[in-house]
């Protein structure tokens, strides 16, 4: 086996701006029968990164709460080496809830990378476009007229954001879905469904209020083996979807016509990975609620780390999860276990980062 | 023609009032409003319109605020999506008032209108600077509002939820209603909304002139600083008049100036006050519409309107290219 320095690459797409800043480091990993694929370094080194950020904050938050374990005690206890009360609370309690987390962080953070790459805009993101408020009004629709338990509440928050996604998809259709209709359309969407979110609050008795105000924040708190299963298989199912399209989704930043000509079914790959997408942030959504702005800035942090042109859908998803993660261990040793939902720490974060990015891409002339 | 056509409107207008006055929960005939307006004794009736005419004339007040708030941003901003709500500025005034009232105590109405200018202001400025001032599209202010507004609303949800007072108290204010006017809040706001409308209709031949580009309006000797620095003042002074009186109504400002572009076509000296007149048509009938379609409870007008306008919005989206006024 041997590698070779691959050309350098300009990417022609309309967002070549990191590609320009630095060499690509992409590298073709030759294999003796013939086959080759390209690595690109970097961005292969920042997935690892995060990976193992994403591990290493998890088993921390393990250890966090009102009974504190020790590292080495938690990674004993998960390998099946404990003692019983330790066994009980990591196994029944705290592992479960930080699974959800991680899933809830990688499918909003892969959900995010598609919505941008397919509007084109890096605020394009499902909070923004209105796919989370969908997904809060199933919800509340459960909790307010039917003061649902927590399963109904998930498959209310699961059905809410696939209409909303549908209504979307088919509102912006004109000859093809385009990037700033999609947008736009979202925005509409977004104010009409925030609408009906207030309206369903203000028809609440107190308590339900309070109870879908929390919610509506996105919380992992209480969460349990219930809520990892089904989150473990969709994104399980949804990943070789992705992977199989994404392809398609590098040459579509480059613009309908020219992947047309490449030879991509341009509305197919479009309505798959948006299909997908939504997917993935109603079913977070359902998990956790709607966690605010990991789906904006995971992949735009992942984009400035690996420097690479193109969506880092894997970049992305490992970054939300590791996001979501270090948000959650943030808010718990800042104010105590279960104290301060985890949506409060990423809505705080993410806005101020928001309009950092505002800042920046303004200077670019970009957005 | 367009004089009579604005005449036909404040008829529109009298008589929209009136049914605000006539429906709620307790139906009222014409004759009973004729003499709850005009010759109380103080009768259960006369208690209804006293009740109604308070709410009937913050929604006059409110309607037009945010109708010509719409007109002037959309000609400022040469930006047919631009209001007040897709623009961020209501969730600014909101923002600031939710801050107001829960950690500095104020409670007044004439105490937190000051921190409603003060957060339209600064949420403006913001959307304004980061949408990138001139080379500024729709999508991009648009954006930019949207997300400045996604962000303040989470601040306002993470008040609401470490704060249960506030939460019974926010609630209701959050989603826009006319329902708790009082003689008082008109009073109070009154001030601000008559001078933002004569500061935005003073406005309309300079904003026409910009109209045409700068260049052009430059060498028409319109003052372009002094004219975009007044009309967002306008602007602000009408939205934070109205969101701290009724809490956020989005989309009102965005509605009423493109039905009436079509028909006066683009001279802002008919459309600010065409906007004035219909736009609280456009509130008054949506709380019309809230209050009867949940009787006896009611929905609130903020929803109405979302309801309505969000449709209109994603027609305009649809119908044209966007990124011409």
């Amino acid at each position: 086996m041997k590698t070779t320095r691959a050309p350098r690459t300009t990417s022609p797409g309309s967002d070549g701006f990191a590609a320009a800043r630095a060499p690509r480091t992409a590298r073709a990993v030759r294999v003796p029968g013939g086959l080759s694929f390209r690595v690109d370094v970097r961005a292969f080194t920042v997935v690892v990164l995060l990976v193992v950020a994403a591990l290493a904050a998890s088993v921390v938050l393990i250890g966090t709460g009102d009974f504190p374990i020790p590292a080495a005690d938690v990674l004993k206890t998960l390998v099946g080496q404990g003692n019983r009360g330790q066994d009980f609370i990591i196994r029944e309690l705290r592992l479960p809830r930080v699974l959800v987390g991680l899933l809830v962080g990688a499918c909003l953070g892969l959900g995010g990378a598609l919505f941008q790459s397919v509007s084109r805009n890096p605020l394009g993101s499902p909070d923004v476009l209105g796919l989370s408020q969908g997904a809060s009004a199933g919800a509340l629709v459960v909790i307010v007229l039917f003061s649902g338990g927590a399963t109904a509440v998930t498959l209310g928050a699961l059905a809410g954001g696939l209409v909303t996604g549908l209504a979307i998809y088919f509102l912006a259709w004109k000859q093809g879905v385009h990037g700033y209709r999609l947008v736009l359309v979202g925005i509409g969407v977004n104010a009409i469904v925030t609408a009906v979110n207030g309206y369903l609050i203000t028809k609440a008795d107190f308590v339900d209020a309070a109870r879908a105000v929390v919610w509506m924040t996105g919380s992992l708190n209480g969460r349990d083996w219930t809520q990892v299963w089904p989150l473990l298989v969709l994104f399980l199912v949804l990943l070789p979807v992705v992977a199989g399209n994404a392809r398609g989704l590098r040459m579509l930043e480059m613009g309908d016509d020219v992947s047309y000509a490449l030879g991509v079914r341009v509305e197919r790959v479009r309505l798959l990975l948006m299909g997908s997408a939504v997917l993935l942030t109603a079913a977070a959504t359902a998990a956790a609620g709607p966690v605010a702005f990991v789906a904006l800035t995971a992949p735009q942090l992942a984009r400035r780390l690996t420097r690479s042109p193109g969506p880092n859908l894997a970049a992305s998803t490992c970054m939300g999860a590791a996001l979501l993660v270090a948000a959650d261990l943030a808010s718990q040793r800042a104010f105590g276990a279960d104290q301060l939902p985890v949506g409060v720490v990423t809505g705080v974060l993410g806005g101020i980062y928001l309009l950092w990015l505002l800042v920046v891409e303004r200077r670019k002339g970009r957005v | 023609m367009r004089a009579a056509g604005l005449l036909f409107s404040a008829a529109i207008l009298v008589l929209v009032a009136l049914a605000s006055i006539a429906v709620g929960a307790k139906e009222l005939s014409v004759a009973q409003v004729w003499h709850g307006l005009f010759q109380d004794t103080g009768t259960y009736g006369d208690v209804v319109v006293g009740e109604r005419l308070s709410r009937t004339l913050l929604g006059l007040l409110a309607g037009a605020a945010l109708g010509l708030a719409g007109a002037v941003l959309q000609a400022l901003t040469r930006n047919p999506l631009a209001d007040p709500g897709v623009l961020g500025i209501n969730a600014g005034a909101s923002a600031a008032v939710v801050t107001a009232i829960t950690f500095l105590n104020v409670t007044s109405l004439s105490g937190y209108v000051w921190f409603a200018f003060l957060g339209a202001a600064a949420v403006g400025a913001l959307v304004w600077f980061l949408g990138g001032s001139r080379s500024a599209t729709p999508v991009r202010l648009a954006l930019a509002g949207t997300a400045i507004g996604a962000a303040l609303y989470g601040y306002v949800q993470a008040v609401m939820i470490t704060n249960g007072a506030a939460l019974g108290k926010m609630r209701f204010w959050t989603v826009g209603s006319l329902a708790s006017a009082t003689d008082e809040t008109i009073v109070q706001v009154l001030p601000f909304c008559l001078a933002g409308t004569v500061l935005a209709l003073l406005l309309a031949r300079p904003l026409n002139a910009m109209a045409m580009g700068d260049d052009t309006a430059r060498a028409l000797g319109a003052h372009l600083t002094r004219t975009r620095a007044l009309a967002m003042l306008a602007a602000t002074v009408l939205c934070g008049a109205a969101t701290a009186a009724c809490g956020p109504i989005v989309f009102v400002g965005l509605m009423v100036p493109h039905l009436v572009r079509s028909f006066t076509g683009p001279d802002l000296r008919w459309i600010l006050p065409y906007a004035t007149v219909l736009s609280p048509v456009l509130l008054l009938g949506s709380d019309v519409i809230g209050r009867i379609v949940a009787r006896p409870a009611e929905v609130q007008v903020g929803v109405v309107t979302a309801l309505i306008g969000g449709p209109v919005f994603i027609y305009l989206v649809r119908r044209r290219r966007t990124t011409q006024l």
